[in-house]
C-alpha cells in the first residue's frame, strides 16, 4: 500500500463530500428533523396532568387514611404504590413527578425534574409539615430510546448509498477507468473510499449527536468512548456491505434497487423504531443477520443500561465477523470497469 | 528511427462481435501515429488494449521489445475519449491528486504552462468549458512525463477554435520528442498532426502509411470547381465534366493546362475553387462510405 496515493484519494473524496452542500445539508438535516419530529410527537402524555405516587401499605385502607383535599386536585393523577422503592424508582425515571408517603409524613421530589418541582409548588400548602426528601435521575424518554436507532439508520443510509452509489457513478462515468490507468491499486482506492466514508459518517454522527444533545439533553448511562467504538464498528460493517453491493455494477438504476433491497429490511427489522423483544423468533433470527440490528442494540445498551464493550461483546463480535466477510467478498468481486 | 510499440496479430472478440480482427502495426519513437476510422471501426478497443485497460483475446503488444505489464502505467500517459473528473475538486486539486499516483512527475508550473491551464487553475471541474476540460485531461496524461501518450479522440465535441488550440498543444508535445498515439475521425486533424496513419474499418486495417504517401498512391488528380452558369454546356459535354448541384467538378492531373483551356474558351474564373484529394476522399475511395458516417 502506497500511503501517498491512499491519502490523496482519501482527501479528494472528503473534499468532494464536504463541498457538496446539498448532500451535506441533507446528511445533517435528516436525523435532526427526525429527532425533532419524534420529540414533538412523543412529548408528554397528551394531557396536562401530573402524576403523583401515593405510598399506601397493603393493610392500609384508603378509607381509614385520608389525604384530604390533596387527591381531589384536578388534572393530577394519583397512583398508589405499595413499595416505596418502586415509587422512588419511577420518580427517578420521571415516570411520576412526586412521591408522597402520608403515613410517615414524607415526600420525595426529583431534583432533575421540572415537573417534580412544579407539583411540589402546587402542593406546598398541603405538604406543610412533611419532611422533604430528594431523589435524582434523568428520564429515559422515547427520544432517548429511539436516538441510537435514528443515528444508526442515518449511518446506514450514508454508508450504503454514500459508498455504493459513488462507486457505481465513478464506474459509469469512467472515473474508475481513468484511475485504473494510473499506478493506483484497487486496494488503495477501496481502502481510501472506505476510510473516507468512515471518517465522514463518524464526523457527521458526532456533530448531529452533540448538536442534538444541546437541544434534548440525551440520557447516557454508559461511556461515550464505548458508544463511539460500537458506532465505528457498525459503520465499518455497513460500508463494507456497500462496497460489496457496488463491487461490479455499472448501472445506477440497478444499484438503487440493490441498495434499497439491502436498507429497507434493516430500517424495518433492526429495532430502529420499536423493540424486537416481543417479535416472533423467526423474525428475531432474521434480524440477527442484519448489521444495523447489532449496531443499534449495542449502542442502545451503552446508552440506556450503561453497558461496557465487554457486556455487548456479542454485537461487537458479530459486526467484526460480518465486516470481514463483506470486505473479502467485495475485494474478490471488485471490478474497475465491467467490460462490454 | 527505433520502434516504440509493436502490435502483433491483435484480436478482440466480444461475444458475437469481432471488434479487432488480427491487426499488426508498429509505432515509431517520436512519431505521432494516427488510428483513423469511423465510429465502431475498432480504434478505441485497439488503443485501450495498447494501454493495458482491456485484455486482448489474442495477440501481443511490445513496448520497446518488451511485453506490457503493470509497470507500464508509470511510463505512459492516457487521455480517454469519455472521462468524468471528480466533482467539486478544482483543476489544481485534480493535478495534485494525479501527481500523487506517480513516482516521477513533471514540475506543475511547466505542466500548467504547457497545457495553458493558468487561467482556470482554481475553477471547479464542473465549471470547465469543453476546451478547458480537454486541456486538463491532456495535462493529466502528461503528468508523469511519459514517453508514450495515448489520445483517444481528444478534440471530439470541441469548437473549431478550441480544436486548433488543442492541435498546437499536441504539436508542442511532439516537439519534445514524445511518441503520440492518436485516434480520430477528423481527417484534417490527422493531416495536421500525424506522421503515420493506419486506417481501420470494421476491425481490420485497410491502409497504412504516411498521409502524403497514401494520397499520392491513390490520387494523382486535383479537383477544380466552378459555378455551373459560367461554363458553356457544350464544353461540359465535350470534356464529360461532372455537375454537382450548382457547380461543375473538373478532375484533372494538370491544373495549368485545364485553366488555360477555360481561359481560351472565355470562361470567367470568378468563384473558382481548386482542391487536392484529402483523407476524407481517400477513405471514401477505399471503403465506398464516408469516414464520419455511422453505420
Amino acid at each position: 500500500m502506497n500511503l501517498k496515493r491512499f491519502f490523496a484519494v482519501f482527501k479528494a473524496r472528503n473534499i468532494e463530500f464536504f463541498r457538496d452542500k446539498s448532500s451535506l445539508s441533507w446528511n445533517l438535516a435528516f436525523p435532526i428533523l427526525l429527532l425533532v419530529g419524534f420529540s414533538f410527537i412523543f412529548s408528554g402524555d397528551g394531557r396536562s396532568a401530573y402524576k403523583v405516587g401515593m405510598v399506601v401499605k397493603a393493610a392500609q385502607s384508603e378509607n381509614k387514611y385520608s389525604d384530604g383535599d390533596l387527591t381531589k386536585t384536578r388534572f393530577i393523577d394519583f397512583i398508589h404504590y405499595e413499595s416505596l422503592d418502586e415509587a422512588k424508582k419511577k420518580l427517578s425515571r420521571h415516570t411520576i413527578d412526586l412521591v408522597i408517603d402520608s403515613q410517615h409524613q414524607q415526600y420525595w421530589v426529583n431534583e432533575q425534574s421540572a415537573k417534580s418541582y412544579l407539583v411540589e409548588r402546587i402542593f406546598s400548602v398541603q405538604l406543610d409539615g412533611y419532611s422533604r426528601l430528594e431523589t435524582y435521575g434523568k428520564k429515559i424518554r422515547y427520544i432517548d430510546w429511539v436516538l441510537p436507532g435514528i443515528l444508526g439508520m442515518n449511518m446506514m443510509f450514508s454508508c450504503l448509498f454514500g459508498v455504493g452509489y459513488v462507486i457505481v457513478r465513478y464506474r459509469k462515468n469512467a472515473v474508475l477507468k481513468r484511475l485504473k490507468a494510473t499506478p493506483l491499486s484497487a486496494f488503495e482506492f477501496v481502502s481510501a473510499q472506505l476510510l473516507s466514508r468512515l471518517f465522514i459518517v463518524m464526523f457527521m454522527s458526532t456533530v448531529v449527536y452533540s448538536g442534538c444533545n444541546l437541544l434534548f439533553d440525551f440520557f447516557m448511562l454508559g461511556s461515550y468512548v464505548d458508544l463511539f467504538i460500537i458506532g465505528m464498528l457498525g459503520a465499518f460493517c455497513l460500508i463494507s456491505l456497500g462496497l460489496l453491493v457496488a463491487s461490479r455494477s455499472k448501472s445506477e438504476e440497478l444499484i438503487g434497487g440493490l441498495l434499497n433491497m439491502t436498507s429497507w429490511p434493516m430500517m424495518m427489522l433492526s429495532g430502529v423504531w420499536f423493540s424486537l423483544e416481543g417479535a416472533p423468533p423467526a423474525l428475531k433470527a432474521f434480524a440477527d443477520f442484519l448489521p444495523l440490528t447489532h449496531l443499534v442494540a449495542g449502542a442502545r445498551k451503552v446508552i440506556t443500561e450503561g453497558a461496557s464493550l465487554n457486556d455487548i461483546s456479542y454485537h461487537v463480535n458479530i459486526l467484526m465477523i460480518m465486516s470481514i466477510v463483506f470486505l473479502s467478498l467485495g475485494a474478490y468481486f471488485f471490478s474497475w470497469n465491467t467490460e462490454r | 528511427m527505433s520502434i516504440a510499440i509493436r502490435v502483433e496479430n491483435l484480436v478482440k472478440q466480444y461475444k458475437d462481435v469481432t471488434a479487432v480482427d488480427n491487426i499488426s502495426f508498429t509505432v515509431e519513437k517520436g512519431h505521432c501515429f494516427g488510428l483513423l476510422g469511423p465510429n465502431g471501426a475498432g480504434k478505441t478497443t485497439t488503443i485501450e488494449i495498447m494501454e493495458g485497460i482491456i485484455t486482448p483475446t489474442s495477440g501481443k503488444i511490445l513496448y520497446q521489445g518488451k511485453q506490457v505489464d503493470a509497470s507500464i502505467s508509470q511510463q505512459i500517459g492516457i487521455q480517454f475519449q469519455h472521462t468524468a473528473l471528480q466533482d467539486f475538486l478544482t483543476v489544481k486539486e485534480t493535478l495534485n491528486l494525479f501527481s500523487s499516483f506517480y513516482q516521477y512527475t513533471l514540475e506543475q508550473e511547466s505542466l500548467i504552462e504547457l497545457c495553458d491551464l493558468g487561467d482556470f487553475l482554481n475553477r471547479d471541474n464542473r465549471l470547465l468549458s469543453g476546451g478547458q476540460r480537454q486541456r486538463l485531461l491532456l495535462a493529466l496524461a502528461l503528468i508523469n512525463d511519459p514517453e508514450i501518450i495515448f489520445l483517444d479522440e481528444p478534440t471530439t465535441g470541441l469548437d473549431p477554435h478550441a480544436r486548433r488550440n488543442f492541435w498546437q498543444l499536441i504539436k508542442n508535445i511532439k516537439a519534445r520528442n514524445k511518441t503520440i498515439v492518436l485516434t480520430t475521425h477528423y481527417m484534417d486533424e490527422a493531416e495536421q498532426l500525424c506522421d503515420d496513419i493506419v486506417i481501420m474499418d470494421q476491425g481490420v486495417i485497410i491502409e497504412s502509411g504516411t498521409p502524403h504517401q497514401l494520397l499520392s498512391k491513390h490520387f494523382g488528380d486535383v479537383f477544380i470547381y466552378l459555378p455551373k452558369t459560367q461554363v458553356p454546356a457544350g464544353l461540359i459535354t465535350e470534356h464529360s465534366w461532372q455537375i454537382h448541384g450548382e457547380r461543375i467538378e473538373i478532375t484533372t492531373t494538370n491544373v495549368e493546362q485545364t485553366l488555360t483551356l477555360l481561359m481560351a474558351n472565355n470562361v470567367p474564373l470568378d468563384g473558382l475553387h481548386v482542391k487536392s484529394a484529402n483523407l476524407d476522399d481517400l477513405f471514401l475511395h477505399l471503403t465506398g462510405h464516408s469516414l464520419r458516417e455511422d453505420k
